[in-house]
């Protein structure tokens, strides 16, 4: 999954300081695997050399100096075309694909148009995977019949997301 | 994607006549490649929305999944398209034809001389053999026993059930039925196959066996299949699918390159 594009989806929500980012990141995506402070800081200067945010000035406190971040057109630019891009369709993508989602939902952006790109994804190499079973041999059926059956596993995720989309909407906005 | 035909006509029926429905003239400018198209099938069980706008364009030659989930108005369709229901509004059309306004004979005589229909299961009629089973839509079609039952029996080699021929239904697997259902719903050489979840009631295995039947008979003689199911495994042996959603056909589709 791509950790700069997830927190500059993050960011869109409107301007954040990293702590605030990482917080939400691990809330959403983390799943046991919390980011590290130098890395969302590391990703942030990153994302800001290349002009797709704006750290403010360092506010000073009673601890650590602390920036806001703000992201720029560059960078909506940026996830909107991440968003709209499906993941290519190996079996195992459910991490980046969730966090699209996820993302999609926060930000107000189609992710039923998201979904429906995904699953014509899929299913384009679920045909392609079938039409391989013809010409193969036993041992190359069972191979292709195992990337069949997880790939319909996430179709089937896509296609229960999908009927729960106003449900899940209403959770992440909250 | 414009899919060429990918073999010869299916055969003829087994009395050598034309199998041709008296319809009215071909409609003018209706474009080459199309076979059928709904435009905005709306149709209500009672109070119930069934199809709320609905169009689809199925190019000759082609297979064509039509999922969604349950409910959405896939079967609907499906039996809108085959002339089965008439929808309260909008037009079905079957190459350059208008179906919905045919009377009922008519529309029977389309579905019996120019379309064959598979279904999830229970269709074979359990008083004959799997070969009078087969037969059955050239009899109905007027055929000859003799011619009709020499047809019939071509088929048990390509369905790999040599040997069952004179099989009840009942004394059948599910999966061996359903390929008799299957060459039941082709060997009069229909121009479209409508299937609706025609591996539904199959183990995978199985399932696999029905599909890869159907779909190398529809190839080699470039029958035009429309595919209802819930199971994408079974979608992606179609060329491509469209996903009815709420009654209506959602307009983002996957293809075939």
């Amino acid at each position: 999954m791509s950790v700069p594009l997830t927190l500059l989806g993050l960011l869109e929500r409107g301007p954040s300081h990293g702590y605030d980012l990482k917080r939400d990141y691990d809330a959403y995506f983390g799943r046991g695997r919390p980011l590290r402070y130098s890395q969302v800081y590391a990703t942030l200067s990153r994302l800001a050399r290349d002009g797709k945010a704006v750290a403010g000035p360092v506010e000073q406190g009673a601890g650590p100096e602390r920036r806001r971040y703000v992201i720029t057109d560059v960078g909506v630019a940026d996830v909107e075309r991440w968003l709209a891009e499906p993941v290519p369709p190996e079996p195992d993508l459910q991490s980046e694909l969730f966090a699209k989602v996820v993302l999609a939902l926060m930000l107000d952006r189609p992710a039923d148009g998201y979904l429906d790109l995904q699953r014509a994804a899929h299913l384009q190499r679920m045909r392609e995977l079938t039409e391989l079973k013809r010409d193969s041999d036993p041992l190359g059926v069972l191979l292709a019949d195992h990337a069949l059956y997880r790939l319909e596993a996430d179709l089937r995720w896509i296609d229960h997301t999908a009927a729960r989309l106003d449900l899940l909407a209403r959770t992440v906005r909250q | 994607m414009d899919r060429p035909h990918r073999g010869p006509a299916g055969p003829a029926r087994a009395d050598g006549a034309p199998v041709t429905a008296n319809l009215p003239a071909v409609a003018a400018g209706h474009g080459t490649g199309t076979i059928i198209e709904a435009r905005n099938l709306v149709l209500s069980f009672g109070e119930t929305p069934a199809l709320r706008g609905a169009c689809l364009t199925v190019r000759r030659g082609e297979i064509v999944a039509v999922m969604g989930p349950s409910g959405s108005g896939k079967s609907t369709l499906l039996h809108c398209l085959a002339g089965i229901l008439v929808p309260d509004e909008g037009e079905v059309w079957f190459d350059g034809q208008r179906l919905d306004t045919l009377s009922d004979d008519r529309r029977s005589a389309l579905r019996r001389d120019r379309f064959g229909f598979v279904f999830q299961s229970g269709q074979l009629v359990p008083e004959l053999a799997a070969e009078e089973n087969i037969a059955l839509p050239l009899l109905l079609s007027g055929a000859r026993r003799g011619p009709a039952m020499t047809a019939a029996r071509k088929w048990f080699g390509t369905l790999g059930l040599d040997g069952l021929e004179q099989r009840r239904s009942g004394e059948l697997s599910g999966g061996q039925a359903q390929r008799v259902a299957l060459a039941r719903g082709l060997v009069a050489g229909p121009e479209v196959l409508f299937a609706d979840e025609p591996t539904g009631s199959l183990d995978s295995v199985s399932g696999e066996l029905v599909m890869n039947l159907l779909t190398d008979v529809a190839r080699e003689r470039g029958t035009t299949v429309v595919l209802v199911t819930h199971d994408a495994r079974v979608a992606a042996y179609a060329d491509r699918e469209v996903v009815v959603r709420d009654g209506k056909v959602s307009t983002l589709t996957g293809a075939r390159p």
